[in-house]
């Protein structure tokens, strides 16, 4: 591909099994690396813009398209800031019936980048096809998972893909106690594929690296973190969703259509599964525990290349969950309670599959949008990123230039970058040159 | 892989991944597709990249860079089959909405400083830069109907689907109509069919994600809805949604938001 190449003498593929379409230029001088850019050029699409004159009704509709791989995190985002903004709390058996929809898609998101975006880079191979020459079990389970997952979302939300089921409220119509009871047996299954799939990726060979960033995730009672009403940290954070913006900020950089964001006192920060397990791994299910356990995983995880681990025990987490839900299913009756609009700003923020996600609608008294803000996770992780890229490249320049870029764009997969999110296609550049040619 | 087998690509332009993604979650099918088939460009599921000729591209996502205007000439000319995938690629997508605003009043809401973007006043569906030769529509689009469109070009064949309305759809899986029964505004009677009539199955109104269907009359709708008393701007908003820009919808008329970006006439 040719597009959007940078200047230098290396300049090669894409990077690819990421969602969206971005770069990566690196610069060495003199042995020395110089600077690392992670280039998003996804098309802007402006959502934030023409959300503005739309009905309050709206957004769970509107920016699930924002992600076809985690629309439901959006639907969910959204509806909780709405909801927040008209004064109004759905009833505990929405929200059960939300966190099922929800670990559909963990389910479904991790299953598909564990096998299919991340997995091949631990065989050396290109994708999850040339993968399934070598363990096609394995894909294969995979495979499976994943189906599960969408076959959640779809009896839970009507479609694996923007789901419609969901309103600001509740939802359309619920599944009736037969319609889950009926799928319990496919859950079980589920579980007994992802407890293999754990075992599998801890025989993993995970290159030792460390990340020291502040691990920040969502709070969510006695759960694991899914929709929650604080966010917090290792470093102390502990604030209510609303107060976001009182301490993290998005920035626009040149290099890239989607934005960064940072903490506005103590900078880069990382959201996901590395923040989420070190955060919360007490309140993940028993089964869960166990086999992250016997995987090796401690009381926290920071080793970036291990997210494939934790993804995997998230994955059976969900399983666990769903399973625990279904049995205690009562059906919500009625399936959405009213959402009147009054004029007001809310917030809502939700634990999309690679990160935290937060919303804020401000609304006039007929419920139009007035203004919208949406920080997806990738964009919080973008700086984080790039940091990891920029010691990663510096400790091992002396790798051939094909290895080190294969090895760079392992870096980047960590961390599950969705870049249709964000703003999407990595060309990656290699710049090696002498200083005084500048 | 033997080098017999026909070669597909697979492309993102503007767009959310969903289309792309449905081809992954084609979790029965896909390791049997790919003896099939040598998918030979897919960037969202693997590293190696093959600079063409293709057999059959499958695009998605809308045209709305300078950059992307060339990119989507390269596509067709390393393809011998183009076949759009989803609303954006097809219809523009819900980014087309800025076809009817000012691009700089939205670069400005979003962005602190838009010099330093490079974004076209409009957003295009693929048609309106190279010949495409079947359109898949949907957002996002359905499975079963993604293989077809696969089978029905690999076997020199014209796909198999259905061009009616979502109406039909409801009729023949029993469902009473929304729009009559609960007078829940649905665009079922001018959307094109794919979806197997899903919202009504869960007692919402067809919101028209798969765009107007051949010979669409939004006309006899709109006067329909306003008799059940539904008002302009809602009117407005039905029609601007993920096939805004797709005719007949991008002409309908309906009260602009308040608060929205600035219309543009088209």
């Amino acid at each position: 591909m040719t597009h959007k190449a940078g200047a230098g003498p290396l300049n090669t593929a894409a990077l690819a099994r990421v969602e969206g379409e971005g770069g990566m230029h690196v610069e060495v001088v003199d042995g020395k690396v110089e600077n690392v850019q992670l280039q998003i050029y996804e098309p802007p699409r402006f959502y934030e813009g023409f959300l503005r004159g739309r009905a309050h009704t709206e957004p769970p509709d509107i920016t699930a398209r924002i992600c076809g791989i985690c629309p439901v995190a959006y639907q969910m985002s959204a509806c909780l800031a709405i909801e927040d903004a008209c004064g109004v709390t759905v009833t505990p058996d929405i929200t059960e019936l939300r966190r099922l929809l929800y670990c559909g898609e963990w389910i479904e998101s991790h299953a598909l980048h564990i096998h299919l975006l991340h997995a091949p880079d631990f065989f050396g191979v290109d994708s999850a096809i040339d993968l399934a020459a070598l363990d096609r079990p394995a894909v294969e389970r995979g495979l499976a998972l994943q189906r599960i997952g969408n076959d959640i979302l779809e009896l839970v939300g009507g479609r694996a893909i923007h789901p419609v089921n969901v309103k600001v409220g509740g939802f359309y119509r619920p599944p009736t106690i037969a319609d889950l009871q009926a799928f319990r047996p496919r859950i079980e299954q589920a579980v007994e594929l992802a407890e293999e799939v754990v075992a599998w990726v801890a025989t993993l060979d995970c290159p030792e690296m460390t990340t020291e960033h502040e691990l920040v995730a969502l709070s969510d009672g006695d759960n694991y973190p899914l929709l929650g009403e604080r966010i917090i940290s290792n470093r102390g954070l502990d604030i209510d969703v609303s107060q976001f913006l009182d301490h993290f900020e998005e920035y626009q950089v040149e290099h890239s259509t989607a934005k960064h964001a940072h903490h506005l006192s103590r900078g880069n920060y990382l959201v996901g599964p590395l923040a989420r397990f070190s955060l919360a791994r007490e309140k993940l299910g028993p089964i869960a525990t166990t086999a992250a356990d016997a995987a090796g995983l401690g009381a926290t995880c920071t080793n970036p290349f291990q997210s494939i681990v934790v993804r995997a025990v998230e994955m059976l987490h969900a399983c666990e969950e769903a399973l625990r839900i279904i049995d205690n299913y009562v059906r919500p009756e009625p399936g959405s309670i009213a959402v009147p609009p009054r004029p007001g700003t809310g917030h809502g923020a939700t634990e999309a599959p690679r990160g935290l996600l937060y919303h804020r609608y401000s609304l006039d008294e007929q419920g139009l949008i007035l203004d919208a803000e949406i920080i997806p996770p990738t964009s919080q992780n973008q700086p984080t990123i790039e940091h990891d890229l920029f010691h990663f490249v510096e400790d091992n320049l002396s790798m051939p230039d094909e290895e080190l870029r294969r090895a760079a764009e392992v870096t980047i997969r960590n961390h599950d970058p969705c870049i249709s999110c964000a703003t999407h296609f990595l060309d990656l550049t290699v710049e090696r040159r002498s200083g005084v040619n500048r | 892989m033997t080098d017999t087998k026909p070669r597909v690509a697979v492309w993102k332009f503007a767009s959310c991944d969903g289309c792309q993604l449905t081809l992954l979650t084609c979790e029965q099918e896909l390791l049997p597709l790919t003896e099939q088939v040598d998918i030979v460009h897919f960037l969202e599921a693997s590293s190696a990249i093959d600079d063409g000729p293709y057999d059959l591209s499958l695009v998605e996502g809308s045209i709305s860079t300078p950059e992307d205007v060339e990119r989507i000439q390269h596509v067709r000319e390393m393809s011998r089959h183009v076949v759009t995938i989803g609303a954006c690629a097809t219809a523009g997508g819900i980014q087309a909405l800025r076809n009817f605003g000012d691009v700089e009043e939205l670069l400005s809401i979003v962005y602190a400083t838009p010099s330093f973007l490079s974004t076209l006043d409009t957003v295009d569906p693929i048609s309106a830069h190279i010949k495409v030769d079947f359109e898949l529509r949907g957002c996002p689009i359905d499975k079963a109907q993604l293989l077809e469109v696969i089978t029905a070009f690999l076997c020199q064949r014209r796909p198999d689907i259905p061009s009616h309305d979502v109406c039909f759809e409801c009729k023949r899986a029993g469902l009473p109509c929304v729009l009559v029964a609960h007078d829940t505004p649905c665009m079922g009677p001018v959307t094109h069919a794919g979806c197997g009539a899903l919202c009504p199955r869960f007692g919402r109104g067809c919101y028209g994600c798969f765009g107007p269907m051949d010979s669409a009359r939004p006309d006899v709708l709109i006067e329909l809805l306003r008799s059940k008393g539904v008002g302009e701007d809602e009117l407005y908003r039905m029609f601007h949604t993920f096939n805004a820009w797709a005719e007949p919808f991008r002409d309908q008329p309906g009260e602009v938001p308040v608060g929205a970006p600035t219309r543009r006439t088209p």
